[in-house]
């Protein structure tokens, strides 16, 4: 369920780092906290953040969320299919519910993001 | 959930656990908000069925020789016009003609009626009924003798017809009939909070996790589900019924929320009418108005509905509804805002969207 190779965030999203470029999305366990998503809003392509920084939302029927970068960069692809069909994000969160692309700064610092096995053990004390 | 110690459990509890159910904090209890999925519970209810743990409700037993004028003091509605077996949607209300709760009385017998309350006002209503009693009055917080479980759907009266003896077809809408549903005594009555067609079951807590297991079981082949607070309130909603907290309370009159058909002027006074006589002169400053977001977004309970930028009203409830796949949400305006088709803006967490009023119930289940 939670990948080796993607880190994740204390907010709930992971991040797949490929080269100088990433991608992005929620996790399996933020898609079950949420329930059935049934909007997603996503920043603009060429959009540049700072970590930590507000991106978008997402909505379930009962409950908005919203949606953090962990991860300084300009975004430069984002996932439209899943802005048109919002369940992909509880069906498949880590593959085909992925969010955005970014082009990660030079400077970034993503020493603070957990391995799988960590963020395993950190939900668990969320989900106590 | 760190003060679970604190929290009541419903004599279902259990069987939530069993099921995989998501439990949260509702009113001090530990309630089912969701099983398999919200969407998914509020499908079942509309187009099959769904059973709903509404155990956290309150239940007053109102009983001697003046527990019909009494009622009718206290309570807006003709108790006097209510025969037994049957049950009818009223409400406690401030001399000021605004809301303490909304509530369902059934009559019992002659002089003996069931008053059932919201869960987050039991304490308060039956202080409500205590202050105010008078006469030969037995006044009874059987709370904790009641569970209460809610068959809801088209599927539901076939459903729970392979567990009774009793005559469903016979109970119409809001009358009841006491009898057993599998071999336990149950007060069967055709009520609801969905908008469909469906039972609750009032019974003794001890028989309910064997009454809610054999309707599961009995039920499944039809597409019956275990429903949580989730779909109660999207369902509600589509259906455009009250919720105390969102569309009434302390602050709102029967004639704003449009529930004026449950304040029967006419027969003689009772707790608010003097205030609400003044209002109904003066007509209704605002309404509830059911609007739909045309633009992207899901506006809730407590957006603004704004015109020029100044705030000129509120939403009290708002969703997305499963059923017609659109954003939907019950808003007070002024007056020449109310009409049908009229846009309005409302402000969603800084965001200004379009939404036009539309009518009411947003959704009505074919006969």
């Amino acid at each position: 369920m939670y990948l080796d190779e993607y880190l994740y965030s204390k907010e709930h999203e992971w991040v797949h780092v490929e080269g100088e470029t990433c991608v992005l999305g929620v996790t399996d366990f933020a898609q079950h906290q949420l329930g059935d998503v049934v909007f997603v809003e996503l920043p603009e392509v060429g959009q540049t953040f700072e970590a930590d920084d507000e991106i978008g939302s997402i909505e379930s029927v009962k409950a908005v969320a919203e949606l953090y970068t962990p991860v300084a960069g300009e975004v430069v692809e984002t996932n439209e299919a899943v802005v048109d069909d919002p369940e992909v994000l509880n069906s498949d969160p880590h593959n085909n519910g992925w969010l955005i692309k970014m082009k990660i700064d030079a400077g970034a610092d993503l020493s603070g993001l957990m391995s799988a096995d960590q963020y395993k053990e950190f939900i668990d004390g969320e989900d106590a | 959930m760190s003060d679970s110690e604190s929290l009541r459990k419903t004599p279902l509890h259990a069987c939530h656990e069993e099921a995989g159910a998501r439990l949260v904090d509702f009113a001090g209890w530990i309630m089912p908000v969701q099983y398999r999925g919200l969407m998914a519970e509020h499908e079942a209810v509309r187009t099959a069925a769904g059973l709903f743990d509404v155990s956290h409700m309150g239940e007053f037993h109102v009983r001697g020789p003046d527990a019909e004028s009494f009622l009718q003091r206290v309570t807006p509605n003709d108790v006097a016009k209510l025969r037994v077996g049957r049950a009818h949607y009223s409400a406690l209300l401030t001399e000021e003609g605004t809301y303490v709760d909304d509530l369902l009385v059934y009559r019992l017998a002659k002089e003996e009626f069931l008053v059932v309350v919201n869960a987050a006002n039991i304490a308060k209503d039956f202080q409500w009924f205590e202050s105010h009693r008078s006469g030969a009055v037995e006044l009874e917080n059987a709370s904790d003798r009641y569970a209460l479980l809610a068959l809801q759907g088209p599927r539901a009266p076939e459903i729970l017809s392979r567990l009774t003896e009793t005559d469903l077809p016979a109970i119409r809408y809001y009358r009841f009939a006491m009898g057993e549903v599998a071999g336990h005594r149950a007060m069967i009555s055709r009520t609801g909070y969905t908008g469909e067609d469906g039972f609750e079951l009032y019974m003794a807590p001890q028989g309910a996790p064997e009454v809610w297991r054999k309707l599961l079981e009995v039920g499944g082949e039809d597409g019956l589900q275990p429903a949580g607070l989730g779909a109660r309130d999207t369902l509600r909603l589509e259906a455009a019924m009250a919720l105390y907290g969102h569309e009434i309370d302390d602050t709102t009159t029967p004639w704003e929320a449009g529930l004026g058909w449950t304040i029967k002027m006419a027969k003689g006074d009772f707790v608010g009418r003097s205030a609400l006589e003044a209002l109904s002169g003066r007509g209704a400053q605002r309404s509830l108005i059911g609007f739909e977001v045309t633009d992207r977004g899901i506006a809730r309970q407590g957006h603004g509905v704004v015109v020029d930028g100044e705030e000129v009203g509120r939403v009290t409830s708002g969703t997305y509804s499963p059923t017609l796949k659109k954003a939907l949400g019950l808003a007070y305006v002024p007056k020449a805002l109310a009409e049908l088709g009229q846009t309005v803006t409302l402000n969603v967490r800084g965001k200004l969207l379009a939404a036009t009023v539309i009518e009411t119930p947003f959704y009505r289940r074919s006969k």
